[in-house]
């Protein structure tokens, strides 16, 4: 397995690419400076990159690179279909209709290297999109879209739901399971033609007592699965941590995490399904690192003991929160990296032993994500 | 044949010079310049075909009324702008 040298971070200002040198890991490339860059990732398929642009006035765009980053070129957007007329969408949380447009590309996955040109991608209002032709155009999963659990979901954080995670079973691309925030985590075995809602076993102590074991009302943060084990899945949740070993269909809470069991972010090792990576901050109405310290807490026994991991990373009045994209390991699963919304950048090549500070004054970081091979 | 002219904002998105096309309301303007420009449309419509919520659009120094069926009347010799909406500090 080769070793992860490089790894592309996106931010409010620009997407950053980092890559591993003689003395350590620095800033190597900015794209789009300026410009509000809301995810990349690698599709190792075919050695390019894609970059998301939310410009505010004038949307959301996709972008690729065929060469590393040196130049770009917009591709095609996913757009959600004309609404049927008479349609009253419904109204989230906040009392906003669930609209027909895209506000924001919350995940992109690669399709499976059996479908070498598909693409996934996942979508603020609740959308996940499929293209065939590697994103030159996107057309909308409509057997998840028109299930009538789906118009149930609503925002966690955002005002509208999210679709945030999607994990490819590497062994079979038609195996995939979803992750929504709000809505749980969904299942198909049959790329994407039909669905079931897994998530038993999810608590949301947030919701009225009759809901707090509803399936479709759980806050998955972030969903992760084993390439190794792809059966096993591990969800941060707004009210903790589960752990899955069926695909998703159900879920066993971890419980006693210190400093705390709430977060956005989690990893999953490539090859072993009971180590884990969180990096924990105070619960959802203050969101900061306890005791304004900034920590990663490792699982490797499937979350019955944590370690929490400091060397390298700021023990004092450090208020760094880590976004759920924001946190990656790489293919050997001795590589980690993880940035903040105050800008900060850590990189770890030893299993979050110890941690090297590649910036502290990045602008605030959305996602993270290391080239693959 | 009404002018449409764009945010200098834009361009370095999308080149959107300066144009005259028919139509006689704000809809039916649009349509003829995105006719040969087709990925402008997506950076000042939203996906249901409504103006983007951060944009606007003045005829003639007049802001429209209506920003979902785009239906303001356009004069054959009025100008359109599409602007950001930009407000506060």
């Amino acid at each position: 397995m080769a070793k992860t040298t490089t790894c592309h971070v996106a931010t409010r200002k620009g997407l950053f690419t980092i890559t591993r040198g003689a003395s350590g890991w620095s800033v190597s490339r900015v794209s789009f400076l300026g410009d509000n860059c809301t995810l990349a990732v690698h599709d190792a398929r075919s050695d390019s990159l894609l970059a998301a642009l939310n410009h505010g006035h004038f949307g959301v765009k996709l972008h690729r690179s065929r060469d590393g980053g040196a130049t770009w070129t917009e591709i095609g957007t996913p757009a959600y279909p004309p609404m049927p007329n008479g349609y009253v969408p419904k109204m989230t949380f906040s009392g906003k209709p669930i609209d027909w447009t895209l506000r924001l590309i919350w995940a992109l996955a690669p399709g499976g290297d059996d479908h070498p040109n598909a693409l996934w991608c996942g979508t603020m209002p609740g959308g996940l999109f499929k293209s065939d032709d590697n994103g030159e155009s996107w057309t909308l999963n409509r057997p998840l879209w028109d299930d009538p659990l789906r118009e149930q979901w609503n925002g966690g954080g955002a005002e509208y739901p999210g679709l945030h995670s999607i994990c490819v079973n590497p062994h079979d691309s038609d195996d995939i399971v979803v992750g929504v925030s709000t809505g749980g985590a969904w299942t198909t075995r049959d790329g994407g033609t039909s669905w079931r809602i897994g998530g038993k076993g999810m608590r949301a102590e947030y919701m009225p007592p009759e809901l707090q074991f509803e399936p479709n009302a759980q806050d998955a943060h972030l969903v992760v699965q084993c390439p190794g084990r792809p059966a096993a899945l591990w969800v941060q949740h707004h009210n903790g941590i589960f752990r899955s070993t069926d695909r998703g269909a159900s879920w066993s809470e971890i419980e006693n995490v210190h400093p705390s069991a709430f977060g956005f972010a989690v990893a999953v090792h490539p090859r072993d399904p009971e180590t884990a990576w969180f990096v924990p901050a105070v619960k959802d109405e203050k969101r900061y690192p306890a005791n304004g310290r900034v920590v990663v807490n490792r699982t490797h026994d499937g979350g019955k003991t944590f370690q929490t991991l400091t060397q390298g990373l700021p023990q004092e009045h450090a208020y760094d929160l880590v976004y759920r994209h924001a946190l990656d390991i790489d293919e050997t699963g001795e590589a980690l990296a993880f940035g903040s919304t105050t800008g900060s950048l850590w990189v770890s090549e030893n299993s979050g032993e110890s941690w090297q500070t590649v910036s502290s004054n990045l602008p605030p970081i959305h996602s993270v994500r290391f080239e693959r091979a | 044949m009404p002018t449409v002219r764009f945010t200098d904002n834009i361009q370095r998105h999308v080149q959107c010079p300066t144009k005259d096309v028919e139509g006689a309301d704000v809809r039916h303007v649009l349509d003829a310049y995105f006719r040969t420009n087709a990925r402008a449309r997506g950076y000042v419509l939203d996906d249901q075909g409504r103006l983007r919520e951060h944009m606007s659009i003045f005829i003639n120094g007049e802001q429209l009324r209506d920003r979902v069926r785009l239906s303001d009347a356009v004069p054959a010799d009025g100008v359109l702008d599409v602007i950001q909406a930009l407000s506060g500090g």
